[in-house]
């Protein structure tokens, strides 16, 4: 295999994306001028909970620019219904619009259509809405308790997933006898991904083609295809997902929501286009939700610090519905699969629920559960060492996996990752910076870390294991270069900001021998790749990227072959380098690649006789072990206002080793905006909801994003442990920040809280809880 | 009984003439009646600041004022900033220092960014963090944003 050496794999190559997007040249959903589109509003209901619920649509359709208004049943959809192939699960179906009963407030009941926006809303609002309002279940002890009112009939215990994926009879014993128990009960609050660009869609029925095209703001268009052919009764070819700039999703857009079916299913009664804008009320109180979780976690160790068990309860609330595809089970599922993370684990034993609850359903947000079991294990770290007098760094060195591969109790296979070095490294960093010594004064310094691993390459067997119906896991790519030598390059990944259009390329270049700006990434397209199972889990490097360097090659392979014919040697003796194919015994003797792309289309008189006209080179990438992993060490120093109790953080360093870094400059981008997430989750954002089930942050005035005063300037240092399952040794590394960030944080304020008797284990930590703690203690 | 105004406005320049409903936005006008739709809407109640422009010169959420209070306006637009495919020293700067990622809160950030450097020519990094906290954005932690600015203060300065 030659095409190494080109070197634009490691560059801080400038991204292709930011022309367009600096110049007001992206396109967005919203921004596709359609002056013929209906635009769509929904009537939400009002209430959290009712048994039965009817929507009188007469007085909308006199609305000034109302078209058309359907209720649920008059749209001719069936609902979405996410599967998992697991005893342990209740299945329950999504409907399109509600129908019968109402299980959330802002669940959408009606679908109204007028000639723009406004009209829309107006119609929206002259709707009326009866029901017969029910006690709402708002919390996971709500939701559990004996006789608690039920979320769906058929769900016993209002749980859509119990599992006790790991048992074991003697763990008991272990936690009985050890010398030290230490224990966590962590809670984390509601939080929304809040991508800036809310969700949206267009969707317009395609005569000539035979296709509905819809136009989405997601992160998985396939997927969106497969949703919307089965419940709108299409064969999937009869529908094309088309995504072009995307802003932001963060998971939140990774699984299908109703309001897009809604929009697609009246777009093809009506004949006419459709399009719908998410406001950010909705998308606050009636989009996606994720991160609500409970941990009661008992660990014991021996007298040496070093872990005997792990016994943990875990307890999801998932809101009111199973999301496509990846159903309520993802937040239990992955916590308990993942929860030992970097640590050597001998005994453990979960138990995992997903808990209906009657607030909006959860998508898979950034870092799905790591950032809570990453929280719960960096905590036990601290309290053991405490108990057992060892310093919390030490005792974490002695409990830190340092051989790989590396399989686990979990029966996870860890790939090789600098646990240790980053640890070291980060300590390190703080000691010569002198913030050790900070915590030494009169101010209330406090300095916290967190180790992490995070699963990046969930390839199919991955997912197998979890049991889902629809299985993600590999991706396609298709390489293929035009008679004057560009190459187009299709991937199944979908990117929105993480800039793929130039790390795609950079792989590519490396195979071709081509400057980045000759090759061309098109994704987004559910007409360009047979399937792809777009962006999330970090998976598109690592997975999506394989593929790229793969189709790449096989068609650099061709391009030797042809080559060599016209050079007359053998196909091993070619180098592409720089838009050229030149002889290795002879570098002056060579041919531009150019050549060869004409030759091959323009005069494939001149092919050799068994090569075909063309070039063109699929190929498929999968990750066939448990994944691959990433791994980090953050480090943080937080100062708490002794009057206040508000947290301002001085410092914050994070050593990651994510494999080989494509793009230096976009992996830093990711990390310090997953941290700057991490630490939303950690000090500020909330999604609340009163006892009635209403939410009480359906505003940004309600829902405190942080902006750059909030957000500190972030370190960044890398360690390079190629990957050995990947085909670029690059490992994924988008959701590491958010994961790490609210354990060292939450580690940072209690650090700077000891000797006050107080503990804080819940998240989002807010001034009040810390002011609280220092006037106890003053 | 929709309640249409005939307004005016020059948008980088270009005067234009529209008819507009007493209630529609500005961004919405600039948006969808006259095509600029770089200029983006993030939350429709003046927090994120994606919607920023220039009216007379002085960053406004397009999102919080009526397109008829407008009327007679010079409006600045991102699409406005670039001279043909020539990129401003700003927009070169927040490609260099990576202050973009989805690229959706953009356009508002680079407004932001503009009317403050013409209003505080000599701003320090700490006040130009402070400024730009005006908007949100989702995907960089803000620091390719602050880097960028501050770099183009410091060469804006050292060339006058």
């Amino acid at each position: 295999m030659t095409g190494h050496g080109q070197g634009w794999i490691g560059k801080s190559f400038a991204r292709k994306e930011d022309h367009r997007l600096l110049t007001g040249r992206g396109c967005f959903v919203d921004d596709r001028p359609r002056p013929d589109a209906l635009h769509a509003a929904f009537v939400r209901s009002p209430v959290a909970s009712a048994a039965r619920v009817s929507v009188d649509l007469s007085e909308v359709s006199g609305v000034d620019g109302v078209r058309a208004a359907f209720a649920s049943g008059e749209l001719g959809v069936s609902g979405l219904t996410a599967l998992l192939d697991r005893e342990e699960f209740t299945a329950t179906s999504m409907p399109i619009l509600a129908t019968g009963a109402v299980r959330y407030a802002g669940e959408p009941l009606a679908i109204v259509l007028a000639e723009d926006p406004y009209a829309a809303e107006d119609g929206a609002e002259r709707a009326s809405v009866d029901f017969e309002a029910r006690q709402a279940v708002t919390s996971i002890e709500e939701a559990l308790a004996p006789g608690a009112q039920g979320v769906h009939d058929e769900l016993a215990a209002n749980t859509f997933l119990d599992v006790a994926p790991f048992s074991d009879d003697e763990i008991d014993d272990v936690l009985a006898s050890a010398p030290c128990v230490v224990r966590t009960s962590l809670r984390t609050g509601r939080q929304n991904a809040l991508p800036l660009e809310p969700r949206g869609c267009l969707a317009e029925w395609v005569d000539r083609d035979e296709q509905l095209v819809l136009h989405v703001s997601t992160q998985v268009p396939h997927q969106v295809r497969t949703a919307a052919a089965r419940c709108l009764g299409l064969a999937e070819r009869q529908v094309r997902v088309v995504v072009t700039d995307v802003g932001g999703g963060f998971g939140l857009k990774c699984v299908v929501g109703r309001e897009e079916i809604a929009a697609a299913a009246a777009a093809l009664r009506l004949r006419r286009p459709v399009k719908w804008i998410e406001d950010r009320s909705e998308g606050l109180s009636a989009s996606f939700h994720g991160r609500q979780q409970q941990y009661d976690v008992r660990a014991a160790f021996d007298a040496g610090g070093r872990i005997l068990a792990l016994d943990a309860d875990i307890r999801c609330d998932v809101g009111a519905y199973s999301v496509f595809p990846f159903t309520s089970g993802v937040e239990p599922l992955m916590a308990s699969a993942e929860l030992p993370g970097v640590y050597r684990v001998p005994r453990y034993r979960a138990r995992a629920r997903a808990v209906a609850t009657n607030k909006a359903p959860t998508a898979p947000y950034r870092g799905v559960s790591r950032p809570q079991i990453v929280a719960v294990m960096e905590r036990l770290m601290e309290r053991a060492a405490r108990e057992l007098s060892v310093d919390p760094l030490e005792l974490r060195r002695r409990n830190l996996i340092d051989s790989f591969p590396y399989t686990g109790i979990n029966g996870i296979t860890y790939d090789p990752g600098s646990y240790r070095e980053s640890l070291d490294l980060c300590e390190r960093r703080l000691r010569e910076e002198g913030w050790f010594d900070s915590r030494d004064g009169d101010r209330r310094v406090g300095i916290g870390f967190a180790c992490f691993n995070e699963r990046t390459g969930y390839g199919t067997e991955a997912f197998a294991q979890r049991k889902m119906a629809v299985v993600p896991g590999y991706d396609i790519s298709e390489a293929r270069m035009d008679p004057a030598g560009w190459v187009t390059v299709t991937t199944g990944t979908s990117a929105h900001g993480q800039g793929h259009e130039t790390t795609l390329a950079q792989i590519a270049a490396d195979q071709l021998g081509l400057h980045p700006d000759r090759i061309k990434v098109r994704q987004g397209d559910t007409d360009l790749v047979s399937y792809g199972w777009g962006t999330f889990g970090s998976r598109s490097a690592a997975i999506g990227g394989g593929a790229v360097r793969l189709s790449a090659s096989r068609l650099a392979d061709k391009i030797r072959t042809v080559a060599a014919h016209l050079l007359d040697t053998e196909a091993g003796n070619v180098d592409l380098v720089d838009g050229w194919c030149r002889r290795r015994d002879n570098q002056e003797d060579g041919l531009p690649i150019a050549e060869v792309a004409e030759v091959s289309y323009l005069r494939a008189n001149r092919l050799p006789k068994d090569v075909d006209p063309g070039l063109s080179a699929e190929a498929a990438f999968d990750v066939l072990t448990s994944g691959t992993f990433s791994n980090a060490t953050h480090g943080v120093v937080v100062e708490l206002d002794p009057g206040t109790g508000s947290p301002r953080i001085l410092r914050y360093l994070v050593v990651e080793d994510c494999g080989v870094v494509i793009n230096p400059k976009i992996v830093d981008g990711q990390v310090r905006g997953g941290v700057a997430q991490g630490i939303a989750g950690a000090l500020y954002e909330e999604i609340g909801y009163d006892a009635e089930g209403q939410p009480t942050a359906a505003s940004l005035m309600d829902y405190l994003v942080p902006t750059a005063s909030e957000i500190p300037e972030i370190g960044v240092e890398h360690l390079e442990t190629p990957c050995a399952f990947t085909e670029t040794g690059a490992k994924g590394m988008g959701e590491g920040g958010t994961i790490g960030a609210p354990a060292a944080v939450l580690n940072a304020v209690n650090d700077a809280l000891r000797g006050t008797g107080v503990e804080l284990d819940a998240l989002p930590v807010r001034p009040e809880h810390i002011h609280r703690a220092l006037e106890r203690n003053r | 009984m929709k309640d249409q105004h005939l307004i005016s406005l020059t948008v980088n320049g270009e005067p234009h003439e529209v008819l507009a409903e007493s209630r529609r936005t500005l961004a919405d006008v600039l948006r969808h009646d006259l095509g600029y739709t770089g200029t983006h809407l993030g939350c429709e109640h003046g927090i994120c600041g994606a919607c920023t422009v220039l009216v007379d010169g002085v960053p406004a959420r397009s999102c919080l004022m009526f397109g008829v209070q407008a009327d007679g306006a010079e409006i600045g637009t991102v699409e406005g900033l670039a001279d043909g495919d020539r990129l401003s020293d700003l927009q070169e700067a927040f490609s260099r220092r990576h202050g973009l990622q989805c690229g959706f809160c953009t356009p508002g950030f680079l407004m932001l960014a503009e009317a403050f450097l013409a209003e505080n020519p000599g701003a320090t990094r700490e006040e130009i963090r402070e400024a730009v906290s005006a908007n949100l954005c989702r995907c960089t932690g803000y620091q390719g944003i602050v880097e960028a600015v501050t770099e183009v203060a410091e060469s804006r300065r050292e060339r006058a």
